[in-house]
């Protein structure tokens, strides 16, 4: 057991997986000498050779369609999109191909593929690199969208994507890479696909999030104890298939419900939650679902980053909001 | 200045329109009986063909993208490839599935709108029909990568329209099939058109086979129309492929005799004339002109197979007539391994048996 980063869990599950199955093969771009922009591929290439760790020309699409002829040829890809602003053109894949390959062939063929992707905002980064695009994939039929954020999970979900035999969008969110550190047994076990993480139980309001956002979750759930209101905060880590059972047995509880994301907010992600506990779990709600999203405005460039973002200020205004219904 | 790359794409035609030998043929034809299973599968996807036309436009079928003159083209490849292979279709390669082995009441089932016209069970690696454009030539990529990875001696054949080779997956697949020297066949189905857009509203290249020339792989282009041709051409580059020698793209000529599907009408865009043109150059009376003129067909073999390929067609047509509709669990059944717990309540309102819907009453205040 030894404590680490977000990207080297990445990296430990990648290793561990291609050291147990031959099959998984890793590609993208920059991967192989260079590691990875974010070294999350770092030693792979010397561990496992250059045949299973594929360093591909820039051709994101190429990729994308690559890894769905080698998962339907009997391998487990594991690509790499450099960063989510770049991700946008595998979507003619992923939902004409990689989404329907199983249900276009009865079974004859499937895909076990994963494409991970560094996303989100908050490493002032140049522009197109602080995407929050899982809105965009959470809408494919027939794959899995599932969203790291920490080292533990990172480890465990990965592992899992890798083994599952239907497609995973995998995002990593840039922001925690290396934000902090966590201890992790590589001890080759995943963790569940279809079940949200309750990271902090509380009374009185359940903050639902993925990614970086469940650390300005934490934080906001700090401010708010102090004051002594006690959120729930709850990792989706799965956003498709949603885990909603988790979440109504929180709300059920706490009768309050605030739901956050990084991304802009209409037909965001957190829409599709609020609609749902609207739907399901009104009778237990003493106050209306509350969304707390990035603007609908364009990812702005690091300047104004901080400005775009929620952060714990918006996210106590919005508990302060639902708290005031009894 | 200095010539630092010079490049040539060769063309090959064995048969003329006429059905004469325009230059030496290659071994397999020298003997033209090794030529005769190319004619009668060709006859079979002609008449395969008239009956789904016939089929829609009596409403027992829906859209079809027929495959009226290409026919020498799905003869030769399906007559050269390994049966470890693996092809990848575009929409319009219902013959080289057949010779693959597939039932051709899974092509009528795949146009009459059920996704078992999918299920090649006697081909079960061959990718389904593609319908976005050219995104099965990465695929391809994938399949060959997997291939030489594992080394086995097999190839990964893609085939695309005209059309196709304007996008970039298109160019991004023959680029990487370059670096990594994969055992993989690119064939373009050059029928003149995409959909309205004629050849030369395509691209300005003269030829489509030169596109390979910028990814450093091997090209050719052949007469799509002669059978013996297309067997050289892609037999060659098959070869080339399992032998390590890496990727070829082909463009094979022809002409779509055809309207793109049933649901349009070529009319509109190209002559009466230009079409009669067409109608001289294409494949099935070239071959047999000849086989005839070598003494290996007759009319008496014309009609035994006229009569063969009726009974085929029937006993496909029926094959598809009494597949029953899938149920609507179909919809969720192949959707994931295993259907996720969160959409299992879909699946079950979907295939809750059909209530017939409550009268709507108006309610009028006072």
């Amino acid at each position: 057991m030894s404590s680490i980063t977000l990207v080297e869990a990445v990296n430990l599950a990648l290793a561990r997986a291609m050291e147990e199955d031959p099959r998984v093969t890793v590609l993208g771009e920059d991967i192989g000498v260079d590691g990875g922009v974010f070294r999350a591929t770092a030693g792979l290439l010397g561990r496992f050779g250059a045949e299973r760790v594929v360093d591909t020309p820039l051709s994101e699409a190429l990729i994308a369609g690559m890894a769905i002829g080698m998962a339907a040829e009997g391998l487990r890809p594991v690509a790499e999109i450099q960063f989510a602003g770049f991700a946008y053109v595998t979507l003619d894949q992923i939902l004409n191909h990689a989404g329907r390959l199983r249900h276009r062939t009865q079974g004859r063929l499937c895909c076990p593929m994963v494409m991970r992707m560094p996303c989100g905002a908050g490493i002032r980064a140049p522009e197109h690199h602080s995407e929050s695009p899982e809105a965009i994939f959470a809408h494919v039929p027939g794959i899995r969208l599932v969203y790291a954020s920490s080292p533990r999970r990172a480890y465990g979900l990965l592992l899992a994507s890798i083994a599952d035999p239907d497609p995973v969008v995998f995002l990593e969110p840039s922001r925690l890479y290396r934000l902090f550190k966590e201890e992790v047994g590589d001890d080759g076990e995943p963790l569940p696909l279809d079940t949200a993480f309750v990271l902090r139980e509380g009374t009185d309001l359940t903050l639902v999030t993925w990614g970086a956002m469940t650390h300005e979750a934490l934080a906001a759930a700090d401010d708010l104890a102090a004051e002594d209101v006690y959120a729930e905060v709850i990792d989706v880590a799965t956003l498709k298939p949603l885990d909603l059972d988790t979440i109504l047995a929180s709300v059920a509880k706490t009768r309050r419900c605030v739901v956050l994301t990084e991304a802009p907010r209409s037909c965001s992600f957190a829409s599709e939650v609020s609609a749902n506990v609207s739907e399901q779990g009104l009778m237990s709600l003493l106050a209306p679902v509350e969304r707390v999203t990035a603007w609908d405005t364009v990812t702005p460039m690091a300047r104004l980053e901080s400005r775009y973002m929620p952060d714990r200020r918006r996210i106590v205004a919005a508990a302060h909001k639902v708290m005031q219904y009894h | 200045m200095t010539v630092v790359a010079r490049f040539e794409v060769r063309y090959t035609q064995y048969l003329d329109p006429q059905g004469q030998v325009v230059r030496t043929l290659p071994d397999f034809a020298r003997d033209p009986r090794a030529l005769v299973p190319d004619y009668r599968a060709m006859l079979l996807m002609r008449a395969l063909d008239a009956k789904a036309i016939a089929m829609q436009r009596t409403g027992q079928m829906g859209t079809y993208a027929s495959t009226l003159g290409k026919e020498a083209i799905d003869a030769g490849v399906g007559a050269v490839l390994a049966r470890d292979d693996v092809v990848l279709p575009s929409y319009r390669e219902s013959g080289i599935l057949f010779l693959r082995g597939v039932s051709p009441h899974r092509v009528f089932l795949y146009w009459g709108g059920d996704e078992r016209g999918n299920v090649f069970p006697e081909s079960p690696r061959d990718f389904p029909f593609c319908v976005p454009i050219a995104l099965q030539v990465p695929h391809a990529v994938g399949v060959a990568y997997a291939m030489k990875l594992r080394k086995e001696p097999r190839v990964a054949l893609a085939v695309l329209g005209d059309g196709a080779t304007s996008k970039g997956d298109f160019y991004e697949a023959l680029n990487a099939a370059g670096v990594w020297k994969l055992p993989l066949v690119a064939l373009v189905v050059n029928n003149q058109y995409a959909i309205s857009v004629p050849r030369h509203r395509q691209s300005a290249s003269e030829t489509l086979a030169q596109k390979a020339i910028a990814a450093g792989i091997a090209c050719e282009q052949l007469d799509g129309n002669d059978a013996i041709a297309v067997r050289d051409a892609v037999g060659r580059a098959l070869e080339r492929a399992r032998s390590g020698g890496g990727p070829t793209l082909l463009e094979a000529l022809t002409y779509r005799l055809s309207d793109h599907t049933t649901a349009d009408d070529a009319s509109r865009y190209r002559s009466a004339g230009e079409l009669a043109e067409a109608w001289k150059r294409e494949p099935i009376v070239r071959l047999r002109s000849w086989l005839a003129a070598n003494g290996h067909w007759s009319k008496d073999d014309e009609e035994a197979l006229h009569r063969e390929c009726a009974k085929r067609v029937q006993a496909a047509v029926k094959a598809y007539l009494e597949t029953p509709p899938p149920g609507p669990e179909q919809m969720f059944h192949f959707l994931y391994a295993r259907l996720p717990h969160a959409f299992a309540w879909q699946r079950d309102e979907a295939c809750a048996p059909e209530r017939v819907p409550e009268p709507h009453v108006e309610h009028h205040a006072g």
